[in-house]
């Protein structure tokens, strides 16, 4: 996987609540069998019309923001299903941390899986990013996970939560399957017992 | 030892490892995968030259592509839902795991026929590269939903890197009132609470009202938790659990079945366990509802009204705005006044033999209104079978209804059964988003009863109303 030290670059603003995985990536775009590839079809029914033309008004179609490498929304964002195809599309667009207030568990738990940093902050925080965000290309931020910290152009910073494995993880681009088969002989244990008294399972 | 939950025995039950940070290392018992989730995993352990550690574990079935008419065995048409559909099959064969291809009678949506085969039980861990995996919830299994990577990590490993989530309990007491099913609690709940009520907690849904819902029923709650925002939700297995599981081709036989019987029955939250996060409900409160908006939260009972944007405060002022947009629907209108083009019966949250027993009890000596386009969708073959058995596959038809195929179908428009743009659906399944059911379509989620009542007058409608 690839690693996540710091982060320089333009912050694209989304402010909406409960953006889902539908708008994220539509099912349409789910029937591929690879996993690169999708993000030009990231947010594809806002960002582009039924001919696949662009939408001006969209955030990424703004030549402000179509090189954004943040991504900058309301509460409760990835919401929905399961597809791991929302975090592909963000990252083969080029974003490779998502702030919001809040996020749907399994789209948060895939972020890590794919070198992309989700930062939940209290709405106040999102606020104030959200406001340098839309000053447009200026708006360069930088997140450095080692010291949890993200800076404003005019040199504010808010620090933020995240999970010491997973911090980990993105910092040495660890991969999660080799680190558990690390520990086959406890898998190994565990199925010796459970095989005992749950003979069934 | 200080009194656990329902969730907190299971989850103790299955830690294989615990970091000093309180990172887990879970054992998954049982592993469901489908066409769409899987394919870049399968080819993940391919490339690191990996092998399924316990593929018996794993059962595989194609559901979301597949086109729900009966030419479909002939062949897939839309070249990359076949791709998709013959690379589980290529994959199902190499790694050496069970599938139930498209022309056995077994294949349906991957959470119907985990109960349905036995497959699902209590106590177990199971996980599905799908959000809707904790419809298996209702058995007592801690089920949930997971990304494409950790499907790699189950088939490599069987296990999953977990961190704990929070116990919640959403107690819902007494009786529901004539015309209220499970679809209406489980709406209502999320209702309450919000899509993201549940975020970072498990949800143990108990009281009266649920233990007296089938298993059926108890499934079309715990399906929606993940609406609620919720990782999975759970029901306490009981008498109505184990009658259910007996004699299904996966469930244990003989000894092991009094062995397993046993271990069940104590999978149940302790007397004072503690939940971090408590709603209660009053069954007798609850009312058939409908959605209005764009997200399972936008609910409102029947005989309400459309809200306005000024309703609303904060960041749902804007989604407000903008769901009244995309739904085309103007403040104050009254909800039993807007009129449908589409009834959609099925999906994993309603494609039960019940939902359509349901359905065909509302239907007697009624018609599907003139010009309406309707269609039932039986969750699995075996549901598709057992309706033609009972006699209500034929009942339907006379009434108007297309009868199709097991599959996904109009849940998600990834096969060919689609909303046009600006087409209005009352629709049983869980999700309302922009776009899920066909570009700009528009969608009105609700019971089984309340979509066939819409059936008959061609508007949503209040099924009590109709008796
Ligand atoms: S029926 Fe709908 S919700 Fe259920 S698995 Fe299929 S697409 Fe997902």
């Amino acid at each position: 996987m690839e690693k996540f030290e710091t982060l320089t670059g333009i912050a694209a603003p989304l402010p909406l609540v409960n953006v889902d995985t539908d708008m994220i990536i539509p099912k349409q775009f789910l029937k591929t069998i690879k996993r690169s590839g999708l993000g030009v079809n990231l947010f594809d029914e806002m960002r582009y019309d039924r001919e696949g033309n662009e939408n001006p008004d969209f955030v990424l179609n703004q030549p402000a923001y179509r090189d954004a490498d943040i991504l900058i929304s309301g509460e409760n964002f990835g919401c929905g299903s399961s597809r791991e195809h929302a975090p592909w599309a963000i990252k083969d667009f080029g974003i490779r941390c998502v702030i919001a207030p809040s996020f749907a568990d399994i789209f948060f738990n895939n972020c890590f899986k794919n070198g992309i940093l989700p930062i939940a902050l209290p709405q106040e925080q999102v606020d104030l990013l959200m406001k340098e965000a839309e000053k447009g290309q200026n708006a360069r931020m930088t997140v450095d996970l080692e010291n949890q910290t993200i800076t404003t152009p005019d040199g504010t910073q808010v620090t933020f939560d995240v999970d010491p494995f997973r911090k980990r993880c993105l910092m040495e681009g660890l991969d999660d399957i080799g680190l558990t088969l690390e520990k086959g002989a406890a898998i190994d244990t565990f199925e010796s017992g459970a095989q005992a008294t749950r003979p069934w399972m | 030892m200080s009194p656990k939950t329902l969730y907190d025995k299971i989850w103790d039950e299955h830690v294989v490892h615990e970091a000093e940070d309180g990172t887990c290392l879970l054992y998954i018992d049982r592993h469901l995968v489908h066409e769409v989730t899987s394919p870049q995993a399968f080819e993940g352990l391919r490339m690191a030259g990996r092998t399924p550690r316990a593929p018996e574990k794993t059962i595989a079935v194609p559901d979301h592509n597949v086109p729900t008419d009966p030419t479909r065995v002939d062949g897939i048409k839309d070249e990359q839902s076949r791709i998709q559909v013959e690379a589980l099959r290529a994959n199902a064969k190499e790694f050496g795991i069970e599938m139930y291809d498209v022309d056995d009678n077994r294949q349906g949506i991957v959470h119907i026929i985990g109960p349905e085969q036995g497959w699902t039980q209590p106590g177990m861990t199971i996980v599905c590269g799908d959000s809707h995996t904790a419809t298996h919830g209702a058995f007592g299994a801690l089920a949930h939903g997971i990304g494409t990577s950790e499907v790699e990590h189950v088939l490599a490993t069987q296990t999953l890197i977990q961190q704990k989530s929070k116990n919640m309990l959403v107690k819902v007491e007494g009786t529901l009132p004539p015309g209220v099913t499970a679809k209406d609690i489980t709406l209502t709940i999320i209702g309450r609470t919000g899509t993201a009520g549940g975020t970072g907690h498990v949800i143990e849904y108990a009281g009266s009202a649920i233990r007296e819902l089938s298993m059926e029923g108890r499934m079309t709650v715990c399906n929606m938790a993940i609406e609620g925002g919720a990782r999975a939700g759970l029901i306490a297995p009981d008498e109505k659990t184990f009658e259910y599981v007996k004699g299904r081709p996966h469930a244990p036989k003989g000894a092991q079945w009094e062995m397993a019987v046993e271990y069940w029955k104590s999978m149940r939250s302790d007397e004072g366990a503690h939940y971090d996060k408590v709603v209660e409900i009053d069954a007798s409160e609850i009312t058939p509802v409908v959605t209005w908006g764009t997200s399972p939260e936008d609910v409102l009972p029947i005989d309400g009204s459309v809200p306005s944007p000024e309703d609303f405060q904060g960041g749902k002022v804007d989604a407000a705005r903008r769901a009244l947009e995309y739904m085309g629907l103007e403040p104050g209108t009254r909800l039993s006044d807007i009129e449908i083009d589409t009834v959609f019966i099925g999906s994993c949250t309603n494609g039960r033999i019940e939902d359509l027993r349901e359905v065909a009890r509302i239907m007697e000596g009624k018609k599907v209104k003139d010009g309406l386009r309707a269609m039932i969708v039986p969750g699995s073959g075996m549901v598709r079978l057992q309706a033609e058995e009972e006699g209500i596959a034929q009942k339907l038809q006379d009434a108007g209804f297309e009868w199709r195929m097991a599959g996904c179908s109009m849940c998600l428009g990834m096969n060919p059964d689609q909303l046009a743009p600006g087409e209005r659906c009352a629709s049983t399944s869980n999700r309302n988003f922009e776009g899920r059911q066909g570009y700009k379509g528009r969608t009105h989620l609700m019971s089984p009863a309340m979509a066939a009542a819409a059936a008959i007058t061609g508007r949503l409608t209040d099924v009590r109303d109709l008796a």
